[in-house]
């Protein structure tokens, strides 16, 4: 099991546990972390899964590549940065124990 | 109608059409309500399926929610350019002495995204936040003042009024003068086939007033400071500030009937739904913090629009199927949204489901409703606070609905309120 920690817009942390082989956005919603819609079923195609990589993970995870299906779904969510990731495209694997991932306000 | 008939279908007779044969542009089939019985055929016996002839030309209809998803995340492949038809079964541009509108939703990147960005802010949920008072106040007053034990007509009174009001909120639209944009949204879905307009010429006519009334706005905007209203947004934001014409036109229409028509009759089917469904209504009167999950049921069962369509860029298999370079591809949202084998009991109404905003209501891909949040939003405020005034609204006749195969439109309701 991998740890990954969601971090809430009021600051409010929840550390789970979730399987290798997952995705952030499944470590979310199995583990009823507020906060991620992921609509489309976690398939790169709604952008309600946002989150915002902790900026100490940001180059371990990857950054949006331009071009790319969750970067042009990214360009139209609100407040979306350098930092912003779709939750189901980050995989879950051991490299990325102890994960630190910040939940927006609101999904769209 | 020279290209429908109404004569009523059953299963049995839709069993006997050669599956080559079936046509899914009818807009009767809409207006019966008995389009469900051909889409149920195709999903079963061939879900994706070439229609040679019809009134709208030849046209394959993509009727699983996996291959709906595949072909609307695809933008690179299925366009959605006007000039190559566009978004719906009936070509743009393709009727004499019709306006010919640009909007971002018929275009593809990188304009699409230039100008949906613009304006997307509007309807964000930062916004609507600020919005959300307000729409409810006028909520309260449109449900405060409707008869009680008395029949009337739920569309005009308050799916109409209520959405209404919400669009001219978003364009702080003179109040007094809002039912324009009901009857400008009506005119810019319009066929001369369905009553709304004479001909296209008398259509170009009041599409043009409205253009004349929205540039008067449009001026009086630009003078001021910025504002979090989508005309001041458009007047002032560097993406749109320089359209051309028609395209100001397009992207102001395509906002209004985006929040029009759509709202309008899931409010309306909403209220159908709970009716035919009995127990469901039970359910939401014992638990009303059932809303949340109701309201995205609710726009998956209505799906007010049936379709999206695309034109193929390349030769492309879908589902074994070969498409061409250039075949128009109708994504059936309608018969994705009745898909069992990814919706369990697809067909049925039920307001507590597990994942019930898996639906197809909305789109995917980056031409996704940019207004379904505020939908959302206004569902659940009207069910909130009907919840609170009328122990049932009860269905007292048959409904009507709309003879389109894009619009799945109620347009007459009968109702009797009971007083909670």
């Amino acid at each position: 099991m991998v740890k990954v920690t969601f971090v809430s817009s009021d600051g409010t942390r929840r550390e789970v546990e979730t399987a290798e082989g997952e995705t952030a956005r499944e470590a979310a919603l199995f583990n009823d972390v507020p906060g991620i819609d992921g609509d489309c079923g976690g398939v790169c195609a709604c952008a309600t899964c946002h989150v915002h990589v902790d900026p100490g993970w940001i180059d371990r995870v990857g950054r949006l590549k331009e071009g790319e299906a969750e970067a042009e779904l990214l360009q139209f969510a609100e407040g979306a940065n350098e930092y912003s990731r779709l939750a189901c495209q980050i995989p879950i694997e051991a490299g990325v124990e102890g994960l630190v991932l910040h939940v927006p306000d609101q999904q769209y | 109608m020279s290209f429908d008939t109404m004569e009523l279908d059953t299963a049995g007779k839709v069993a006997a059409i050669p599956i080559d044969e079936i046509d899914v542009a009818r807009p009767s089939l809409f207006q019966q309500d008995t389009i469900g019985l051909y889409f149920d055929r195709l999903r079963k016996e061939e879900p994706v399926h070439y229609c040679r002839e019809s009134y709208v030309g030849p046209y394959w209809s993509i009727t699983k929610f996996d291959d709906i998803m595949a072909v609307d995340t695809n933008h690179k492949v299925f366009s959605s350019e006007a000039k190559l038809g566009g978004i719906a079964i009936q070509d743009m541009h393709s009727v004499e002495g019709a306006l010919e509108l640009e909007m971002f939703i018929a275009m593809d990147p990188p304009k699409h995204d230039q100008q949906r960005k613009a304006v997307t802010p509007a309807v964000a949920p930062s916004n609507l936040l600020l919005l959300e008072p307000t729409i409810r106040e006028r909520a309260c007053q449109i449900l405060d003042d409707l008869p009680i034990g008395e029949e009337f007509d739920w569309v005009d009174k308050v799916s109409v009024e209520l959405t209404t009001m919400t669009l001219a909120t978003l364009f702080d639209f003179p109040w007094e003068e809002r039912r324009k944009l009901t009857r400008w949204s009506d005119v810019t879905t319009a066929a001369p086939e369905t009553g709304i307009v004479e001909s296209y010429e008398a259509r170009r006519e009041e599409l043009i007033e409205c253009a004349m009334y929205f540039k008067g706005l449009w001026e009086q905007r630009i003078n001021e400071e910025p504002k979090n209203d989508l005309i001041s947004i458009m007047a002032h934001s560097p993406a749109t500030r320089d359209m051309p014409f028609l395209e100001f036109l397009g992207n102001l229409l395509l906002l209004i009937v985006g929040g029009n028509d759509t709202t309008r009759n899931s409010i309306s089917g909403g209220v159908l739904a709970l009716n035919q469904n009995p127990d469901e209504y039970r359910k939401l009167n014992d638990d009303p913090s059932l809303i949340t999950s109701m309201v995205p049921e609710i726009i998956r069962w209505q799906t007010p629009l049936t379709h999206m369509r695309r034109t193929a860029l390349q030769d492309w298999e879908i589902g074994g199927k070969q498409i061409k370079k250039g075949d128009k591809v109708v994504m059936w949202y309608l018969s994705g949204n009745r898909d069992d084998t990814v919706i369990d009991q697809a067909d049925r109404f039920i307001i507590d489901r597990k994942n019930p905003r898996h639906h197809l209501s909305f789109g995917y891909g980056i031409h996704r409703c940019m207004g379904n949040r505020l939908a959302e939003l206004q569902l659940r405020i009207i069910w909130e606070e009907i919840h609170r005034r009328f122990a049932k609204v009860e269905v007292t006749g048959e409904p009507e609905r709309l003879f389109s195969n894009l619009v799945r439109g109620i347009t007459k309701l009968p109702v009797r309120l009971y007083a909670r």
